[in-house]
């Protein structure tokens, strides 16, 4: 099987998504004193620390941040060879009432965001939910999911894959498209 | 990543050490949940689970039920005392008539020891051992080395001492396959008639002296004498067990040394640990309870990944 490569979004593009994306969180949220941004584990986490930054970098800002881990709920349990092993819930503050952001790297089917959802109803009633992703891969929905805040919109097949990459972890900022 | 390298859990003796760290590493997640609000997980929610106690229990079965529950498996309880076993029934036609009914995991408690193996042999399940006679306790001995981790950071070169009955114990063995797989230096204490004939072939001192075994551990894990199990006597009393291996504040005050002290349950006060030291901050008697649960429910859930 042979994998074929092709770069969506470099560094300064990201950069520049991620830039627009919290200018637009803080048209909505104002001063995001009832607002929480909340990462899906496990990569969703580091678009939520990019925004945190950016914020600060922007309007002095420090947003409270947590992460979900959506594994127990998820509904692919027992349907994949491998067994699903979590990642770490940080949530050390209430979403009671709060205005949460939820967000993710890549949105495809929204089984992942719908379990996170419903992870996220165990820790208490926020007073809204939103959804904010980096990359949208349209027309692939399997559930009646959108977000709100969206960084770039992509067209693929359903052989192919996206894969976002975060200098932390893979040495380097990127988007590509993967074939398989 | 892999999953565990056993379809049932048997024993500790044929885990891999990678399984009890992908054990302890999901059970991490299962302790956070369920300290939360709403302490349940949708996770097994198409799951049928039995629980068959061929033997008495309270915490065990309290624990596995729990564990399932919180993960929203069906759940179905059996015990010997009110079942057709009384009736002449042979345990594989027991468990095959409960698998009839759409049963998709076995916990099974038994006096026999090998009793899980032997039906892992036979029936189409997977099967938790949850004790099987003087053999092997799973659960215990992971929560037990889970509690260790949780209050010491770390298991690896530890000293743990066990003290009392390893003869009739099964959390003893377990105990000892799980820690020593974990890195952990391991003493018996206890009176000569109470050690198994080949202990040492484990790898395992004895220690028959208390107060020496409670200088050399970093943690003291006190068994229960278990006067069910002893058809004959294996010492002359009960207070000269006590005044020999009993724990008291004395002894512990005599060393001068901070120890973790454990204890499976269920506890006989004054015989082989004081009220004192086991309601004293050392203890950690109630947080290895709530560990058996998430424990329970770790293993459970790795096991029904491979149904």
């Amino acid at each position: 099987m042979s994998l074929q490569e092709r770069e969506i979004l470099n560094k300064t593009e990201i950069n520049i998504l991620i830039s627009r994306l919290t200018r637009q969180l803080i048209e909505n949220h104002n001063l995001f004193q009832q607002s929480v941004l909340i990462g899906v584990q496990p990569r969703g986490i580091y678009v939520a620390n990019r925004l945190q930054e950016k914020l600060k970098e922007l309007s002095g800002i420090e947003v409270v941040t947590g992460s979900i881990d959506t594994t127990f709920f998820r509904d692919d349990f027992r349907r994949k060879d491998k067994p699903l092993l979590p990642s770490v819930t940080n949530l050390d503050f209430s979403i009671e009432d709060k205005k949460v952001i939820l967000i993710d790297d890549v949105l495809f089917s929204g089984r992942t965001v719908r379990a996170a959802m419903d992870a996220l109803l165990t820790y208490g009633r926020p007073s809204s939910i939103e959804l904010l992703v980096l990359v949208d891969r349209r027309f692939s929905r399997n559930l009646p999911i959108e977000a709100n805040y969206v960084g770039k919109y992509i067209d693929t097949l359903s052989n192919e894959r996206v894969e976002v990459m975060w200098q932390e972890i893979d040495g380097t900022d990127k988007v590509i498209l993967v074939k398989k | 990543m892999k999953g565990l390298s056993t379809k049932h859990l048997l024993g500790i003796e044929h885990l891999e050490k990678e399984d009890i760290d992908m054990i302890f590493q999901v059970a991490d997640n299962f302790k956070d949940i369920i300290n939360r609000p709403i302490k349940k997980v949708p996770t097994l929610r198409d799951i049928t689970i039995a629980n068959l106690f061929f033997e008495n229990s309270t915490r065990t079965k309290l624990s596995f039920e729990l564990a399932e529950k919180r993960l929203s498996a069906d759940v179905v309880n059996f015990s010997a005392a009110s079942s057709s076993v009384k009736k002449g029934e042979t345990l594989i036609d027991t468990v095959n008539n409960i698998l009839a009914m759409k049963v998709d995991m076995v916990v099974m408690r038994h006096p026999s020891p090998g009793a899980a193996e032997f039906l892992s042999k036979h029936i189409d399940s997977v099967i938790i051992n949850a004790g099987d006679g003087t053999h092997e306790h799973p659960t215990q001995a992971l929560l037990d080395a889970y509690s260790i981790r949780e209050k010491l950071g770390n298991v690896s070169g530890k000293k743990v001492v066990i003290v009392g009955d390893i003869l009739h114990s099964r959390v003893a063995l377990s105990n000892i396959h799980c820690l020593q797989k974990l890195g952990a230096e391991v003493k018996v204490c206890g009176p000569l008639t109470l050690m198994p004939k080949y202990i040492e072939s484990l790898g395992v001192k004895i220690e028959t002296n208390l107060k020496k075994a409670l200088e050399w551990c970093d943690v003291a894990n006190m068994l229960r004498i278990q006067h069910e199990r002893q058809e004959i006597k294996h010492f002359p009393s009960l207070k000269e067990y006590t005044l020999q291996y009993g724990l008291t504040q004395e002894i512990l005050d005599s060393i001068n040394k901070e120890l973790v002290i454990m204890h499976p349950g269920p506890i006989n006060r004054g015989v082989e640990i004081s009220s004192e030291i086991a309601d004293s901050d050392s203890a950690i008697i109630l947080d290895q309870v709530e560990n058996g649960v998430a424990i329970r429910m770790a293993v459970i859930y790795l096991l029904a990944g491979k149904i």
